[in-house]
């Protein structure tokens, strides 16, 4: 048996197909992965995340602490409430996780990293942390949800404590408001518009029936990884971990080279990388014959081969789509080998779906 | 507990074969195949009059999820296949003993017929892998 959020009953209750996720049993869909993807895509739909790790950074060099342990600039969350979405690097520039950072009214940090990487990314953490006035606490007892879909944000907010109502109104993409112990942010991994709750355990129960009740459905991490895939969202440990840099992912967006006198892990290896230019780069794949891209398969270009981090079939455009590493001068035509037949695929940019419409 | 028909036989591949009139065989994947796959999104066939040995891997059926073999349960020629899956692979999934049959194959040895396993067989077969 492994570790189970506080809705696991739920998730039973409402029909799941549970399977192990990095050591978690958690609902993979409650009937049909392609509905509920459509679904949020469509309307709106709720996703139990309470197995991703919040960690809390407190302490005067909080912010030292963070300038330095991230690749990106921590300096840029000018207000409270701001977040920002950062990798963890190790000292060769290879991705130890990626999560995203909050700046908090009381002048701490909230960190939301992977759940698959929570005791490493804990040690490595509290390892960094030493040489600074710092405390690294993974917050415990809390559930986290994410209601996802064009509608989730409308639905969501009446739901919420009545005190968070007019802030959580007024929030941009990337921005967080809390109030006792509820933590409210507009963030999302599905590519469209949502909201992502965490609250303590009993709160995070009743929030979740209230969903329900009010006709969001629950939503599984089948659907989650889809919908994901087709925003083009990395996940971590398929599209990247710690034998590639974030320039190699299709995230050099999220390095902050400024200002340059910033010294952050992992810096000096990525500068070198930049400056020898990567050697291979992150695109997405549409598949011109018939099969379905999986992660792993090899990817044959012009250029050399390369190889399928993320691929699936796409419910919203019903092809295959796929995340790929691919040699940095491959672009437009290519193959794919799906057991051993090679078959035409095509070098595109890697974002397929957003807002519920489908990118050029 | 999913259905499984009685005139039937089936294979701990999860296949089942009808036995037709003019003595060819049509083979698919059973209802607790289909429902451990999930919502299949591509199904690949042998070619008609390709030659299939017992045990060779002949087809593909895709859910969102993976991909898995099928395996030929019988060594023969593939005398017809199910060409609707190509546009409708969820016709498996809705109906894995009739319009979402795979392929059809003319049996070289009809002795290899003797091993399969009937409903109650495949019954206990399945109650030994479920809780």
């Amino acid at each position: 048996m492994g570790n189970r959020t506080p809705l696991y009953q739920m998730h039973l209750d409402a029909g799941a197909k549970m399977v192990d996720f990095g050591g978690w049993d958690m609902p993979l869909h409650y009937g049909s992965q392609i509905e509920e993807h459509l679904m949020v895509r469509a309307d709106s739909g709720v996703f139990d995340v309470s197995h991703m790790t919040v960690v809390d950074v407190a302490g005067s060099d909080a912010s030292a602490f963070l300038q330095y342990l991230l690749a990106n600039d921590v300096a840029k969350l000018t207000k409270p409430g701001k977040g920002l979405y950062s990798c963890m690097l190790n000292e060769q520039g290879g991705v130890i996780d990626d999560l995203i950072v909050y700046l908090r009214a009381n002048g701490g940090y909230r960190v939301i990293v992977n759940a698959a990487t929570r005791e490493s990314d804990i040690a490595w953490m509290q390892k960094v942390a030493a040489d600074f006035d710092v405390s690294v606490d993974p917050a415990e007892g809390y559930v986290m949800l994410a209601v996802q879909g064009p509608t989730a944000v409308k639905k969501a907010i009446p739901l919420l404590p009545a005190e968070l109502h007019e802030a959580a109104e007024a929030l941009k993409p990337f921005q967080a408001c809390e109030n006792d112990n509820v933590f409210v942010a507009r963030t999302g991994y599905t590519g469209e518009d949502g909201l992502e709750v965490v609250l303590p355990a009993t709160d995070g129960l009743e929030f979740w029936v209230r969903l329900l009740t009010e006709d969001v459905k629950p939503a599984g991490l089948g659907a989650r990884d889809t919908l994901r895939l087709e925003a083009g969202l990395n996940l971590y440990g398929q599209d990247m971990d710690a034998s590639v840099t974030p320039l190699e992912s299709g995230l050099a967006w999220t390095v902050a080279w400024d200002p340059a006198d910033r010294d952050f892990i992992g810096r000096a290896a990525l500068e070198a990388q930049k400056a020898a230019g990567p050697e291979q780069r992150f695109v997405g794949l549409l598949l011109q014959g018939r099969g379905i891209m999986r992660h792993g398969q090899r990817v044959v270009t012009a250029a050399g081969d390369g190889e399928i981090t993320s691929g699936s079939f796409s419910p919203t455009m019903e092809q295959t789509i796929a995340l790929a590493r691919v040699p940095a001068a491959a672009d437009g035509e290519c193959q794919v080998e799906i057991r051993n037949k090679l078959i035409d695929a095509r070098i595109v940019k890697p974002a397929f779906v957003r807002k519920g419409q489908i990118l050029d | 507990m999913s259905e499984i028909p009685e005139d039937l036989k089936y294979t701990q591949d999860h296949e089942w074969l009808r036995i037709e009139e003019d003595g060819s065989v049509t083979v698919g994947i059973t209802d607790h195949a289909q429902e451990a796959l999930g919502e299949l999104v591509f199904v690949e066939l042998p070619e008609e009059g390709q030659d299939v040995g017992k045990g060779d891997a002949c087809a593909v059926v895709e859910s969102v999820k993976a991909a898995s073999d099928v395996y030929s349960p019988l060594s023969g020629t593939v005398s017809d296949i199910n060409g609707d899956l190509a546009d409708e692979p969820e016709k498996v999934n809705g109906s894995p003993y009739e319009d979402g049959w795979l392929f059809r194959i003319t049996p070289q040895n009809e002795d290899e017929l003797e091993g399969l396993m009937d409903t109650v067989a495949y019954e206990e077969f399945l109650s030994g892998i479920e809780d």
